[in-house]
């Protein structure tokens, strides 16, 4: 079972709707100290990265150490930006600071008709092989909109340009993330979905435990 | 390096699409949720569903056929026509819409851009603009083009994004249905002047009308409807013919 973390930012319903087509069991916890309970878990969320602020405190927390046990995460957009250590978009809001560095604004270039937001559909430039990629095409196109983005450090498994180079992909251990929505790129996103819903199963078979905690 | 995309737009009355030429008489075109699977096989980046009718039995009408579309694709969906409050974007985005068009109420309450755009993102407002020439510039109308709004399309634009918008879909009434082109300078005039993507609408005939478009015209995306409902143009087709003129699109 899958915990999807709803702190209201940005509607879930397509979220749901892929994960549904998958086949995947998840559900949404209403209090941090359930997120032990379920095999992994995803942090969606669309807007600005104030809306994380939410999650300060019991919920960081608890995700925090819930990912430390092994548990598998995965981040969409906002959440993969809040995997880091914050965002220049609201700097006194921290972030869950599992991978290193900070958020910043995407700096585009009007001339050259590259706007900010980045909207639409860009490639993947793969670094180095990734579980969350398997079994999709090299420089396979996915949807974005988004102004702020991560920086490519080694947590960095497919970058993206759009005037900078930036982390579209982030995999470390059992910590995922994806700054575009996998939910809205049609098969290219939905196989992204499944490679994390594998290894989930794969995780929850190695740990008898969470699983049993069920 | 970023597409640009290439949007289908469903007119729905009834639960069917149908289109117009130059906002009049409708022709039959078929069920949504089966004309957006086939877009979605054929490689349509996104889908735009306008409720043409928008009256309050159309209203439920439309959040199932929302509902239908979403549940068959998994692409960025958008949801138009007779959007007025809150409360109408709420139901759409709750049906599975990612953005909300706004058009008339747009104009008639700007502060709706601003509130839908504080609770689902700009990414999720778009102001649709429809506008014909006159004179050097570029006239707004609203009530499905039937009302002069007194806006000039560029300068409508301008506050719309400083509002919140997150993109400008804009139509050519003069094209619409004509199948004579995207009205190019129209669009440059837009999109150069705002920092938010400009969706070009009205007139796609042939598939040269896209290159200029996204060349002259400066379109971040390109919109059309009876030129893929109807199976005179597919969307493979068309964005093989892009790729081999050097635009970049999502093959």
């Amino acid at each position: 079972m899958i915990a999807l973390i709803d702190y209201g930012a940005g509607n879930l319903t397509s979220v749901r709707k892929a994960l549904t087509a998958l086949g995947a069991d998840f559900a949404t916890p209403t209090r941090p100290e359930e997120c032990a309970r379920f095999s992994a878990l995803i942090v969606p969320g669309v807007g600005h990265f104030a809306a994380t602020s939410a999650l300060v405190g019991p919920w960081r927390d608890t995700i925090a150490e819930t990912v430390n046990r092994g548990t598998p995460l995965l981040g969409i957009c906002l959440g993969m930006q809040w995997l880091f250590e914050g965002s220049d978009e609201a700097p006194e809001v921290p972030g869950l600071g599992v991978l290193a560095g900070r958020v910043t604004r995407l700096r585009g270039d009007a001339d050259a008709g590259l706007k900010i937001p980045h909207v639409g559909w860009n490639a993947l430039d793969f670094r180095g092989t990734a579980r969350i990629l398997a079994g999709l095409e090299p420089h396979a196109h996915v949807y974005f909109t988004h102004s702020y983005a991560a920086p490519v450090t080694d947590a960095c498994v497919a970058a993206t340009t759009h005037g900078d180079t930036f982390a579209a992909v982030v995999e470390r251990g059992n910590v995922f993330g994806v700054q575009f929505h996998p939910e809205k790129s049609s098969e290219a996103g939905l196989q992204i979905i499944r490679n994390f819903l594998d290894v989930t199963r794969i995780v929850s078979a190695a740990l008898p435990h969470a699983e049993a905690q069920c | 390096m970023l597409t640009k995309r290439i949007i289908a737009c469903m007119d729905v009355r009834d639960g069917q699409v149908v289109k117009g030429v130059q906002f009049q008489q409708l022709r039959h075109a078929g069920d949504p949720a089966e004309l957006a699977q086939r877009y979605n096989v054929e490689g349509i980046d996104e889908v735009v569903v306008l409720d043409i009718t928008a009256t309050l039995e159309s209203r439920q009408a439309l959040a199932r056929t929302i509902s239908a579309v979403a549940h068959r694709i998994f692409l960025p969906l958008t949801v138009g026509g007779g959007i007025r409050t809150e409360d109408d974007a709420a139901a759409a985005v709750d049906a599975g819409a990612d953005k909300v068009s706004l058009n008339t109420a747009a104009l008639s309450n700007p502060a709706l851009i601003t509130t839908l755009a504080r609770r689902y993102g700009s990414q999720a407002v778009i102001v649709a603009i429809d506008a014909k020439r006159r004179g050097n510039g570029f006239a707004v109308y609203v009530r499905s083009g039937t009302s002069d709004a007194a806006r000039d399309a560029v300068e409508w634009a301008r506050e719309a994004e400083s509002r919140g918008a997150g993109e400008i879909l804009l139509t050519s009434m003069d094209r619409d249905g004509t199948r004579s082109g995207f009205d190019c300078d129209m669009t440059a005039a837009v999109a150069t002047a705002v920092n938010i993507p400009v969706i070009a609408s009205g007139g796609a005939g042939d598939l040269e009308h896209f290159y200029d478009v996204f060349t002259h015209g400066r379109a971040d995306a390109a919109l059309a409807a009876s030129i893929f409902h109807y199976d005179d143009t597919s969307v493979n087709e068309l964005k093989k013919y892009l790729n081999r003129r050097r635009i970049p699109v999502r093959m």
